[in-house]
């Protein structure tokens, strides 16, 4: 088998703040292999976006982070600056939320297409950087004449691309992508969800998209995992993880997007009472506990592990275990009497 | 139906765009009526003037021409009588945080309102004993933040999104307002917390009688609360009904690729629309989706015999109250007067198979 594009293996991040430390990913172990999409998803301090930092080695200095980072069986954490310099938009590079900020307003979307590129190989001319810069804009599906354009001359989605043909600028091999659709209407969002799906498979890229919207990870990706208190708690195909969660957090987070024309959805909003878990006062036990329909004593006492309950499918929860699945759908239902 | 509580007719808002340019008609021929206790969504992509039409709602912006009309009388435009309408008609924006000021207490946050129109005075004149404290902590109640108390010198830093987000709603039912107009209430929040945010307007409307007008981009949503669902584009409403027959028979195209592309609901194959909302400057002659439509693309309008309408010949503005209806010639059918052959059980033709 070849080498993964991405492998992250026993990954803790803990953040050093005034108030103690912070841990934010707990022993987390991906596989990303080139062709492949994966999705992380999860709900705001689960750690999904400190994951994503950590593959380029563009976590916060106050960040410590144990475990290994392997990117096409590179070590990133160990990587001297120079190689990490090289890695970074050839080997992987990133696409982040909101791309408004993330584009200089004063330059010309062409301008900053062309910067990685030039800056990765200076011998190459103006005029080759102009016309890779035309093709990469072709790519993602905006006319080459867009790249005199201001990043305020174009909508959202448009900026989006742009920033999508930024990161495949130097033909990295592995894309990350935090958020990308998050802020964007539905039909720019599945432009945009289409448009990662196609590169994918024309490429033969590797994907790692972050979100929160499970629905939109179940679209796009092959497999998803989902992320609680900075663990994996369930991972699987995105269609067994959407439509047969087995972890009671996944049933949750998947019953929030309600399957039009399911009359038990009907005036029954789904949803989780209650808040995430602060990471530097996590509770004993599984830390989905306090929040969980299903919990039961020994989940406030022993914390569960990731364990296999099918042919790529795993689940932290002691529920599984015992009865093949977790939450009932009925118990999320929101009360409104 | 009863009289609607809150009603727009022919509403058109245009904004000018400078000098011998053609104005933004944002909103272009709208009409829409909201029944006491209904909740309806408003749905549409950005760009479509549905934040045009819920300011021109609530009187911040005027009609240029027809008339919004709440408990069947005209809006007046004077300033004492918008602040008793805003009194009746309250907003809910998308994102608590930004709007709950970070240096108020949640009581400052609810009392605002309440000073504001003298709500205790005025309770006090019609013999009713209360202080500004019990109507905070009534409507933070309502609100599902109990016990109230508990949350009265707390800072909006303090709260999670959920909680902010019914600070908010307090703040708006403080002041007993018949309709709510809620915009985005949920997109800015978690998807487990979505869930609490939409519980609590129903249960506000089943308890309390509260209308509800939600304008939202999210087909679930509107599948999770919404009684009737009216879709909008570039303007205009094209397609009104009830939740269940808007999103499970959609007769409109545009109303068919937005629920295509909902993974939820992807038991049909996606149409992912090219391109953006169009521009409300230059809308286009005929159908206003027609550059856009894949019913015209496939031929299904052709097949339906209406393809020369579809690009010559703008469509009627729907009736709000009379039930489930598409602006479509395909789902109209050909008009008798447009002459050639009247089309015969048109509307079959685009449904998805």
């Amino acid at each position: 088998m070849t080498t993964p594009l991405l492998q992250l293996r026993d990954l803790d991040v803990v953040y050093r703040t005034a108030t103690g430390p912070l841990p934010a990913v707990r022993g987390v172990n991906l596989e990303v292999n080139a062709g492949e999409s994966v999705g992380v998803a999860g709900e705001s301090g689960c750690g999904k976006s400190t994951l994503a930092s950590t593959v380029l080695r563009l976590q916060p200095s106050n960040a410590e982070v144990s475990g290994q980072v392997l990117v096409e069986g590179q070590d990133v954490l160990s990587m001297r600056w120079g190689d990490l310099r090289a890695l970074r938009w050839a080997g992987a590079s990133m696409v982040f939320q909101g791309a408004m900020h993330s584009l200089n307003p004063v330059r010309r979307v062409g301008q900053q297409i062309a910067e990685p590129i030039r800056l990765h190989d200076p011998s190459v001319s103006a005029q080759a950087a102009d016309a890779k810069v035309a093709e990469l804009l072709e790519q993602v599906g905006l006319p080459r004449s867009r790249a005199a354009a201001y990043p305020h001359e174009l909508s959202g989605g448009q900026r989006q691309r742009v920033m999508i043909a930024m990161a495949l600028a130097c033909g990295p091999r592995l894309l990350v992508a935090d958020e990308p659709t998050t802020g964007l209407d539905v039909m720019v969002q599945a432009q945009v969800l289409t448009l990662l799906t196609d590169l994918v498979r024309d490429l033969g890229l590797g994907l790692l998209m972050i979100s929160h919207d499970l629905s939109a990870l179940s679209s796009t990706c092959d497999r998803v995992v989902v992320m609680y208190g900075g663990r994996i708690v369930e991972e699987g195909t995105a269609d067994e993880v959407f439509d047969d969660p087995r972890h009671p957090y996944s049933a949750a987070l998947a019953e929030a997007f309600p399957r039009i024309g399911d009359p038990a959805a009907r005036f029954a909003p789904a949803g989780l009472a209650g808040d995430p878990p602060d990471p530097s006062d996590l509770p004993p036990g599984c830390s989905f506990a306090p929040r969980c329909p299903v919990v039961f004593d020994r989940c406030h006492i022993e914390d569960p592990t990731l364990v296999p309950v099918g042919p790529g499918r795993a689940a932290a929860c002691f529920k599984v275990g015992e009865h093949g699945a977790a939450a009932p759908t009925s118990q999320n239902r929101m009360e409104t009497a | 139906m009863s009289t609607p509580l809150l009603e727009a007719q022919d509403l058109h808002v245009h904004f000018p765009t400078g000098r011998r340019k053609p104005p933004a008609r944002a909103v272009d021929g709208v009409d829409l009526a909201v029944a006491p206790g209904e909740i309806v969504a408003l749905v549409g992509e950005s760009g479509c003037g549905k934040t045009t039409l819920v300011r021109t709602l609530l009187g911040l912006e005027r009609p240029h021409a027809g008339t919004v009309r709440f408990s069947g009388k005209p809006l007046e435009y004077g300033s004492g009588a918008l602040r008793s309408y805003r009194r009746r008609v309250q907003l809910v924006l998308q994102d608590p945080t930004g709007a709950l000021n970070p240096r108020q207490t949640v009581y400052e946050s609810v009392a605002e309102g309440l000073r504001i129109h003298k709500v205790v005075a005025e309770k006090k004149a019609q013999g009713i004993e209360t202080t500004e404290a019990d109507l905070v902590a009534e409507a933070l109640s309502k609100a599902g933040m109990r016990p109230p108390e508990r949350f009265f010198m707390s800072y909006p830093h303090e709260l999670s999104g959920g909680q902010r987000q019914r600070v908010v709603i307090a703040g708006a039912l403080a002041l007993e307002p018949d309709l709510l107009i809620a915009d985005e209430p949920v997109s800015a929040l978690d998807a487990s917390i979505r869930g609490e945010i939409l519980a609590l307007l129903l249960k506000l409307r089943d308890e309390h009688g509260l209308t509800v007008l939600v304008v939202t981009h999210d087909l679930g949503l509107a599948w999770n609360i919404a009684d009737r669902v009216a879709v909008m584009y570039l303007g205009r409403l094209v397609e009104v009904g009830r939740t269940e027959e808007v999103l499970e028979t959609p007769e409109h195209p545009y109303t068919q690729a937005l629920l295509s592309v909902v993974p939820e609901a992807a038991q049909v194959e996606q149409v992912v629309l090219s391109g953006e909302a169009p521009d409300p400057t230059d809308v286009p002659a005929g159908c206003r989706f027609h550059p856009r439509c894949q019913a015209l693309e496939s031929g299904a309008a052709e097949h339906a015999r209406v393809a020369d309408l579809c690009t010559t010949r703008s469509l009627p503005v729907l009736d709000p109250e009379g039930g489930h209806r598409a602006a479509c010639w395909i789902a109209l059918g050909r008009p008798t007067d447009a002459g050639a052959v009247q089309a015969t059980g048109a509307s079959e033709v685009t449904r998805p198979a």
